[in-house]
């Protein structure tokens, strides 16, 4: 029994009290985007529908959801913080502080250690969500973003846009074992499911590239071009891979385009026009719908992953950049 | 004996020099020269009437300060230490013999915060070395034209490509009817041409060039009262060639017609600017503001283009000699991240890099060129500066 879920139980009955299954349900179903530009955290019910609009701290950008599931945490890179909140309830519970800039971030598989690009300062830092306190720091190329923790745990990938660079840290010996020469402006990460490839967005390339996680080697990438853009126009950022490990997602940027991807075959499938500069996604647990933050309109895009079109689109805040989807 | 007597001496050698034997054994050192002349009036103080200073302009040095921060951990993945050495040329000490002695070091690149002249005489004595120039500061045509050199690269952007973005925006709002107000200085009038030539190039009606003068004496006041200036004419939009800036940033709110004004006031053409937010740029303006402790402008924008693009091409390439550097840069695989969108790399016909040219204003970034509208049957950014056909550069 889920220490937060009587709590979790009456919100979600306040909030609406209108007859939603889900909301009786473990999950809260919530939808939680961060809005960089406009300091707040837009909350979503299972209806999809804007229930609440938070005010958090100072340019809050990445998320993810404790182990448990009954807290998750923001970055927010103007105050140095990662805030902690309460999924059911969306009380800040603490926060982290002096964490230089945090951008994005992964859980280890531990459950206590949050390893956390920080933007501003050439570092992978390593914070123990329960504690706050302060781990170990590793040195990257300027701009580090996305963070990728292995399933077992064993390695964790931290990309340095400015560099070019995958950095490789072994987590038992605690240092940066091997820096992966990408293509241009390193993004995200998405591991397939058999954790053999590491998928990683080049933003200036328009190109995913594909590493082989036993030789960390570049095997293979994807390049991006939907019809009518010019490849300057394609900068994919989010990449998501389905827990069958047949799709993928990328967010294609600046070409305002989700592409889909045949896994396995290395082939695009389709592209699905969302709004302007989609960055981040989020799919649902059944992988039914696909949520894109759209920076540059301000909005979200849903997407019905069956028919592979947008369902609709919402008003969120300024530049919203992560999603995180409380349904399971 | 002999051999404790060399290890000794190698041991102080590398103590003076500061280098750990480990690191020396580890990393191989690439040097960047960055090259400036004593009492270059470029950066001397332009005062205005009160003390005011109005344009204070600084060496870029810092912004390939920031450039070599960035690429310490690139350094780390490749086994190179990059560094920065700074040479102050003496008042009247020939460039040619200056870069011989550098040369003579082992450095091979070089950055050149130097006057024209200079720049012109050091890419044509050093056509046919290895080394490879870079020229940070200088816009003018000639040095893409007539005196270019497959040695000199030229990461600041050129005259032609800001005005043909600025050119391009104009027409885009359809602000085609353009007066033109010039000053007297040899730069005024090299901006008003390039505007001209731009304005040509764009379909814009120049519709007059008139000459203004900073002076109270009545008997001009045709020429510096801006509301008589700009009277008798009828025109959209005033372009305003001040490179001084004590007249110009008077002519706003002040021409007979309620028109704006671009060029040296107003909106402004430069490859940078401190308040653009895309792309990330506020990253790079932030790293920039931490080691300068000021804003970046468009020759740190240059300085720091300079040293990256040879970091890039030495990553890609695996090379750290002057020449594979050389061709890597002007090959089709080169991409350097322009932190404005377009991936940068050089033109093969001038070797000058291709990079987007911001329209701001004084807090603002308004619209980044090439504009969407234009296009181009290869490549859009070739829409700015001088494209191949109208090259007058003959080392391809």
């Amino acid at each position: 029994m889920r220490a937060h879920s009587l709590i979790s139980l009456v919100g979600a009955i306040l909030v609406c009290a209108a007859l939603s299954p889900l909301a009786l349900a473990k999950e809260t179903g919530l939808v939680f985007i961060s809005n960089e530009k406009s300091n707040t955290i837009t909350v979503l019910d299972g209806q999809d529908q804007v229930i609440k609009t938070l005010e958090t701290c100072a340019r809050p950008r990445g998320m993810h959801f404790s182990a448990d599931r009954t807290e998750f945490f923001v970055g927010c890179a103007d105050d140095s913080v990662v805030a902690i909140y309460d999924v059911a309830t969306q009380k800040l519970l603490r926060r982290i502080r002096q964490v230089e800039e945090p951008e994005t971030f992964d859980l280890h598989t531990n459950g206590r250690h949050l390893y956390i690009s920080n933007e501003e300062d050439a570092t992978a830092t390593v914070f123990d969500v329960q504690t706050g306190e302060f781990i170990a720091e590793f040195e990257t190329g300027e701009e580090p973003e996305g963070v990728q923790v292995t399933a077992d745990g064993g390695l964790v990938f931290v990309a340095s846009e400015a560099a070019n660079l995958v950095h490789v840290i072994d987590v038992e010996a605690q240092e940066v074992i091997k820096d992966i020469l990408v293509d241009t402006r390193p993004r995200r990460f998405a591991l397939t499911p058999d954790g053999k490839e590491l998928w990683v967005s080049a933003e200036l390339a328009g190109i995913v590239d594909i590493i082989d996680v036993e030789a960390l080697e570049i095997i293979d990438d994807i390049a991006f071009l939907p019809t009518g853009f010019r490849k300057e126009q394609v900068t994919p950022v989010d990449v998501l891979i389905t827990k069958d490990g047949t799709r993928a997602y990328v967010a294609l940027g600046r070409a305002n385009h989700v592409a889909v991807v045949d896994v396995k075959r290395r082939e695009i499938l389709d592209y699905i026009l969302v709004g302007r500069r989609a960055w981040g996604l989020a799919l649902t647990h059944d992988e039914s719908k696909l949520y894109v933050a759209n920076g540059l309109s301000d909005d979200i895009s849903i997407i019905d992953t069956a028919s592979r079109k947008v369902i609709t689109s919402i008003p969120v805040g300024m530049v919203p950049y992560g999603i995180l989807i409380d349904d399971h | 004996m002999i051999t404790k007597a060399v290890t000794a001496f190698l041991v102080a050698w590398l103590t003076l020099s500061g280098v750990t034997v480990a690191a020396a054994a580890m990393k191989e050192t690439v040097a960047f020269a960055y090259l400036q002349r004593e009492n270059d009036p470029a950066y001397a103080q332009h005062r205005a009437y009160t003390g005011l200073v109005l344009r204070d302009r600084m060496p870029p040095l810092d912004g390939a300060k920031t450039a070599l921060r960035e690429s310490r951990v690139i350094g780390r993945s490749i086994g190179i230490k990059f560094e920065l050495r700074e040479a102050m040329l003496g008042e009247g000490e020939d460039v040619v013999d200056a870069l011989a002695a550098l040369i003579g070091e082992g450095i091979r690149f070089f950055l050149l915060d130097l006057p024209l002249q200079d720049v012109a005489r050091a890419a044509g004595a050093l056509a046919d070395r290895d080394v490879i120039l870079f020229n940070i500061r200088h816009g003018a045509g000639e040095l893409r034209g007539r005196d270019c050199s497959p040695v000199l690269f030229h990461t600041a952007a050129s005259d032609a490509m800001l005005m043909d973005g600025l050119a391009q925006f104009l027409f885009k709002r359809n602000w085609t009817d353009v007066l033109v107000l010039e000053g007297e200085e040899g730069s005024d009038l090299v901006l008003s041409a390039a505007f001209q030539a731009s304005a040509r190039k764009f379909r814009l009606n120049v519709v007059e060039v008139r000459p203004f003068v900073l002076s109270n004496d009545p008997r001009v006041r045709d020429q510096n009262n801006v509301t008589l200036l700009t009277g008798d004419a009828d025109y959209d939009v005033v372009f305003l060639a001040d490179t001084l800036g004590e007249f110009g940033r008077y002519v706003a709110y002040q021409t007979y017609r309620p028109r704006p004004i671009v060029g040296s006031e107003g909106l402004i053409a430069s490859a940078w600017h401190w308040t653009w937010e895309r792309h990330g740029a506020p990253q790079l303006n932030q790293r920039f503001d931490r080691i300068a402790d000021r804003r970046m402008t468009d020759a740190d924008y240059a300085a720091w283009a300079a040293v990256k693009s040879v970091v890039e091409a030495m990553v890609r390439s695996e090379s750290r000699e002057a020449g594979t550097v050389r061709d890597y840069l002007t090959s089709e695989a080169f991409t350097l991240d322009t932190y404005k969108g377009a991936p940068g790399n050089f033109r093969s016909w001038n070797n000058q890099l291709r990079h987007a040219v911001l329209l701001h204003t004084h807090n603002a970034v308004i619209a980044r060129a090439p504009l969407d509208e234009f296009l181009h049957q290869t490549n859009t950014m070739d829409t700015l500066g001088q494209d191949e056909p109208e090259t007058g550069c003959g080392f391809e």
